[in-house]
């Protein structure tokens, strides 16, 4: 009886599922195979795997995706395991999450401030005699922005992995004999993959769609699955190829959830 | 000697992260006109960020489609928990859940691309409207995130006690699950808020001309170059952050009180 009562609240929510989830990644599919002019066509897809400048381009977005990962994972591992270690462990976590709860677009604006030519960075580097360099629109100044807006993303679940570990593993390994060193290799890393897992996919996923940094603080040299989209959608308005990127960044996405799936069986 | 290095490693991570931050509202209050050599302290750029008419409608159309989009994307989610909780068939649920996890997945841009061309096709004028319907849109699977763990640890016994003892429907729903479930719907209102806040990739494609949020304008003005009322603008808004993060951790504090599994915040975000 009153599980139909549930139903009838819920109505909102189903015709949301419908409208606003199922509908748009139809349309997006449809949208891939239309040409300017709204007619079906399976040309886009045909560009894109015979110019060679989408497949370079997607390639150098996985590429930066995968540096940034790498970063971010090399930064945040071992600061996720100190954190596990200290007293006030989720007070430290508050103090991670802060900064991303700092609108993204005011961390972007922030490093144009402190990678400008005549910017902090550039003043220190001149202080120390290296003398000032161009910063701003390189590759590195994109990959270390991105790395930085996603480090809290990475650290969060790897930090939560590290803590749900049962302490008397540990015990029990030291106990036996390992050393601190083995311990971390054959136990703690081991059982906190399932944290670096998501965190792979908090940061990779996103990194491949960001068009916003690219633009400010890449200045249009790195360009990603997210800035093509963009670029297609409001810029050049063909949206027919812009569906099709998305597509792709779908088929991407879809690829990264896979590789680093929970192989475990029967887990949650 | 090995604790020190890990203290250090941890300070020096922390102060990478502050720095930007903390570098932005110090020039804040720099009597120049740029992000470098502090000439001195002064008020100014606040001056002329609360001149700033333009700026402060914006700063009002944002907290308007934040408190909005919130409000009624945590009604709907409450109750689409409150759907999948009642779905008995364990295939049917593990469906709906993923459906509803697709748009917390999903890539801004393709969020933002899939919600112009609805919006396009339907005829809806872009602007406040579309802008509203997308946050409420991408905020609703995360207040279900919220809330459907709560629905989940409650003593389904206690629903039949209160049907047992002559509640009605409506009854059980507001005496009963509303208000056990009530720090999961505050949370999930909390993040709704936040989401919408923080976002600037889906506004930026369903929002058309007129109209513009806080994201939107400091994109258009950093692309032109430093401001420093931008500064004194993150300076205020890292108030409000901070004021939001406290009632936001005292919330899953006492929501982690009162359930026997233990959550930790981390996996409340994103």
């Amino acid at each position: 009886m009153h599980q139909t009562k549930a139903f009838n609240y819920s109505v909102p929510y189903y015709a949301w599922l419908l409208l606003f989830v199922i509908a748009p990644v139809i349309l997006l599919l449809f949208e891939s195979f239309m040409d300017v002019h709204g007619n079906f066509t399976l040309n886009n897809y045909q560009t894109y795997f015979s110019s060679g400048t989408y497949i370079r381009m997607t390639f150098n977005s996985v590429f930066f995706a995968f540096m940034v990962t790498v970063i971010t994972l090399a930064i945040s591992y071992p600061m996720a395991l100190i954190m596990s270690r200290l007293k006030h462990a989720q007070f430290w976590l508050m103090l991670v999450i802060l900064p991303t709860w700092v609108n993204l677009l005011l961390k972007a604006y922030a490093f144009i401030g402190l990678f400008a030519k005549q910017g902090t960075l550039n003043e220190f580097l001149t202080f120390v005699g290296i003398g000032p360099q161009q910063i701003m629109f390189t590759d590195g100044a994109f990959m270390a922005v991105a790395a930085y807006v996603q480090i809290p993303f990475m650290i969060m679940p790897i930090f939560n992995s590290l803590v749900e570990i049962d302490q008397s593993l540990v015990n029990a390994a030291r106990d036996l004999g390992a050393s601190s060193a083995q311990t971390l290799r054959k136990v703690i890393i081991p059982l906190s993959m399932n944290g670096v897992r998501t965190g792979v996919q908090a940061v990779f996923i996103p990194t491949l769609s960001l068009f916003m940094i690219t633009r400010l603080i890449g200045g249009n040299r790195v360009i990603t699955l997210g800035t093509a989209i963009e670029e297609h959608f409001l810029v050049t308005q063909n949206w027919g190829m812009g569906s099709t990127i998305g597509i792709i960044l779908i088929i991407a996405m879809a690829i990264t959830m896979y590789l680093t799936r929970d192989r475990k069986q029967g887990g949650k | 000697m090995k604790h020190k290095a890990a203290s250090l490693y941890l300070i020096f991570v922390f102060v990478v992260m502050y720095l930007p931050i903390f570098y932005l509202i110090f020039y804040s209050f720099n009597a120049g006109d740029y992000m470098n050599n502090f000439s001195g302290f002064s008020l100014e750029h606040y001056r002329t960020l609360f001149s700033d008419y333009r700026l402060m409608r914006i700063l009002a159309n944002t907290f308007i489609i934040a408190l909005l989009s919130a409000l009624f994307a945590t009604l709907i989610g409450t109750f689409g928990a409150l759907g999948i909780y009642h779905t008995r068939r364990r295939g049917t649920r593990n469906t709906l859940l993923s459906l509803n996890n697709i748009l917390i997945v999903s890539p801004d841009v393709i969020i933002g691309a899939s919600f112009l061309i609805l919006f396009t096709l339907i005829g809806m004028k872009l602007g406040f409207l579309s802008v509203l319907l997308a946050h409420i849109a991408f905020s609703i699977p995360i207040v279900v995130l919220m809330v459907l763990p709560r629905l989940n640890e409650m003593n389904p016994a206690l629903i039949d006690a209160a049907h047992d003892l002559g509640a009605n429907d409506y009854q059980v729903l507001s005496q009963i699950v509303l208000p056990y479930a009530w720090p999961g719907i505050l949370s999930g209102f909390f993040m709704a808020i936040t989401y919408s806040l923080d976002d600037f990739a889906v506004t930026f494609f369903v929002t058309g001309n007129g109209f513009s949020t806080l994201s939107i304008e400091i994109y258009s003005r950093a692309r032109q170059g430093i401001d420093l009322s931008i500064n004194a603008l993150s300076t205020l808004m890292f108030l409000v952050s901070l004021v939001l993060i406290v009632i936001y951790y005292f919330l899953s504090t006492y929501q982690q009180r009162g359930s026997k599994k233990k959550r930790t915040l981390g996996t409340a975000v994103r």
